[in-house]
């Protein structure tokens, strides 16, 4: 792990005419001085970021500095959980989602989310990636969810293996398919942005690769932010990387320079493996 | 004696103790399964299922009025108790740390414990004495009153088991609570609920404290829920405490009958269960 950037594959070199620091391209997520709360317990302080529209950031650091509970700020899925409380403001669109008045279903409905443990319902395959399309009434006749939930599945690279048996139950999936149907039940209400929390922690090396390929592929329609334990994924998947420590943004940038010229020791110690 | 002997003959005489209860435990349900059956079958004809009782001195007949009443009143509670005590469960679930949960549990539980023979005289009060007549309906008030809270405390419990992140997925699809509750978590706990209320039935249908005063009795055909009907348990009761012999030939067939419908009743149960989880996991 000492010398991750020497084994970063091409395929995380920036293209060229990307600009290189994010507060360079168009804005899809303007955080500005979140803090976080479980009960008394402070888990987010005082965190400023802009994630920038059409890229992969990712967000990294040691297991419990917050990464799960930011990327769920975001979607204003700790809402569900009693106790919270939220300081600060999250500006999608120059509006602030925690503004009092707020649609959360239709928020949700812009920001969707990958879990880390796949998560289908116990219903076929078509009815998971139909549901999100039911439930908030995007499709008007059987015909138009029938293509939305093909569209779906393909773009999430699990059609061909599923579009003989889309009536059986998606429990009888491979964990790897699994979350890749998941991925496509949340592509198939088009959001914009596309939250992921360790989508692939749970897979092997080919079911992982196949998911990063997939990131890799929906980059130019979505803005998604990932979060990673693994340090050759963020490096392989991401545009920008934002490294958190103790609930705090240590360090955030372009990915290719938080790993190669990290400007905080912090960031150096843990990308070269010395904690965390 | 060295320490390593000691502890196996320790263990050996522990299994023995361990096999030893299990065997006294089910010497009274063979015991009994096996009287009712001995006694029973020989009274048991077709004529009892389709005949009614007849009166005393001549033989043969049969509970044929009793069998449907038992059926109806069975299930007018299964009316009454099952959407309130899945919707209870539900709530109970839903909202487990507020303080109504809290005192809805402790009443369900509390309810449980009721003596059947205190519910047939509240229902008594409120269903049979403002109305001046016994009746089915007050008889399928009493045993739906005595299934609410076993319907009511499976549900909360088997929607506790559903993963919280199958909720969350359904959240992050721009569901609403309620939807996601009613969509997703409910229909994920549907076989182990469906469970519940089958063996809710089963163990209710077994009651006669609670029908004694509320649906009384009816020597004839009724199917009218505003008139006394006859049921299997009171039936039973009534031509067990007879003086005559031949009724209590038919009170042993109806104990048959009524093992067999809980029985059914169970077994069905366990293909539903085995049926939707089948389906669910698509196996
Ligand atoms: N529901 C909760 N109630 C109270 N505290 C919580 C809750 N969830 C998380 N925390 C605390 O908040 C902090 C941040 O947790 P979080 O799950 O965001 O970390 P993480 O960076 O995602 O960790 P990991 O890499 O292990 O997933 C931790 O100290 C954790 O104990
Ligand atoms: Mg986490």
């Amino acid at each position: 792990m000492t010398l991750v950037h020497t084994s970063v594959p091409a395929l995380a070199v920036p293209p060229r005419d990307a600009p290189l620091e994010p507060w360079q391209r168009p804005v899809a997520i303007d955080v500005e001085r979140l803090n976080f709360f479980y009960g008394a317990k402070r888990a987010l302080e005082d965190i400023s970021v802009r994630i920038s529209s059409h890229l992969v950031t990712a967000f990294i650091g040691p297991s419990g500095c917050g990464k799960s509970t930011f990327l769920r700020t975001l979607n204003r899925m700790n809402d569900i959980i009693p106790g919270t409380r939220v300081e600060g403001k999250v500006l999608i669109e120059g509006r602030d989602i925690y503004a009092p008045g707020t649609d959360v279903v239709a928020l949700r409905r812009r920001v969707g989310m990958v879990f880390q443990k796949s998560n289908p319902f116990p219903k076929t395959i078509f009815e998971n990636v139909a549901y999100g399309v039911r439930i908030n009434g995007l499709t008007r006749s059987r015909a138009e969810l029938e293509e939305r939930v093909e569209e779906s599945l393909q773009s999430a690279a699990i059609w061909d293996e599923v579009k003989d048996r889309l009536h059986d139950s998606a429990l009888a999936l491979s964990g790897g398919q699994q979350q890749r149907l998941c991925i496509a039940r949340a592509l198939a209400i088009r959001p914009e942005i596309l939250l992921m929390d360790e989508p692939a922690s749970a897979l092997d090396p080919i079911a992982t690769q196949r998911i990063e390929e997939l990131i890799y592929s929906l980059k130019s329609s979505y803005t998604i932010v990932i979060v990673t334990h693994n340090m050759q994924q963020a490096a392989r998947v991401s545009d920008r990387t934002a490294f958190f420590w103790l609930g705090r943004l240590i360090e955030y940038g372009a990915t290719d320079r938080i790993f190669t010229n990290p400007a905080e020791k912090l960031t150096e110690d843990y990308v070269t493996g010395r904690f965390g | 004696m060295n320490r390593d002997t000691r502890r196996r003959i320790l263990s050996h005489v522990v299994i023995t103790l361990c096999g030893m209860a299990i065997l006294v435990a089910l010497v009274p349900l063979v015991l009994v399964l096996f009287h009712v059956i001995s006694q029973g079958i020989s009274s048991l004809n077709f004529a009892f299922f389709t005949e009614m009782p007849r009166p005393v001195g001549e033989p043969g007949g049969g509970m044929a009025n009793a069998i449907a009443g038992s059926l109806i009143v069975t299930l007018l509670g299964a009316v009454f108790a099952i959407p309130i005590g899945v919707m209870s469960g539900i709530y109970a679930a839903e909202y487990s740390g507020t303080r109504i949960a809290g005192a809805v549990r402790f009443a369900a539980d509390t309810l449980n414990g009721v003596p059947s023979i205190v519910i047939g005289v509240f229902v008594y009060t409120i269903a049979v004495l403002p109305f001046r007549s016994f009746s089915a309906l007050a008889g399928g008030l009493a045993l739906g009153i005595m299934m609410i809270p076993l319907i009511m405390r499976t549900t909360e419990e088997l929607l506790r088991l559903v993963p919280p992140t199958l909720r969350e997925g359904a959240l992050a699809l721009g569901a609403t609570r309620a939807r996601a509750v009613f969509t997703v978590v409910v229909p994920a706990a549907l076989p182990g609920i469906l469970t519940g209320i089958l063996l809710a039935l089963a163990r209710i249908a077994g009651e006669t404290a609670p029908l004694l005063f509320t649906a009384f009795n009816n020597r004839f055909w009724s199917t009218d829920v505003t008139q006394p009907i006859s049921t299997l348990t009171v039936q039973v009761f009534t031509y067990a405490i007879a003086p005559y012999e031949d009724w209590h030939r038919q009170a042993w067939a109806g104990a048959l009958v009524l093992v067999m419908m809980v029985f059914i009743c169970s077994l069905l149960a366990r293909l539903a269960t085995a049926r939707m989880e089948r389906m669910q996991r698509g196996g």
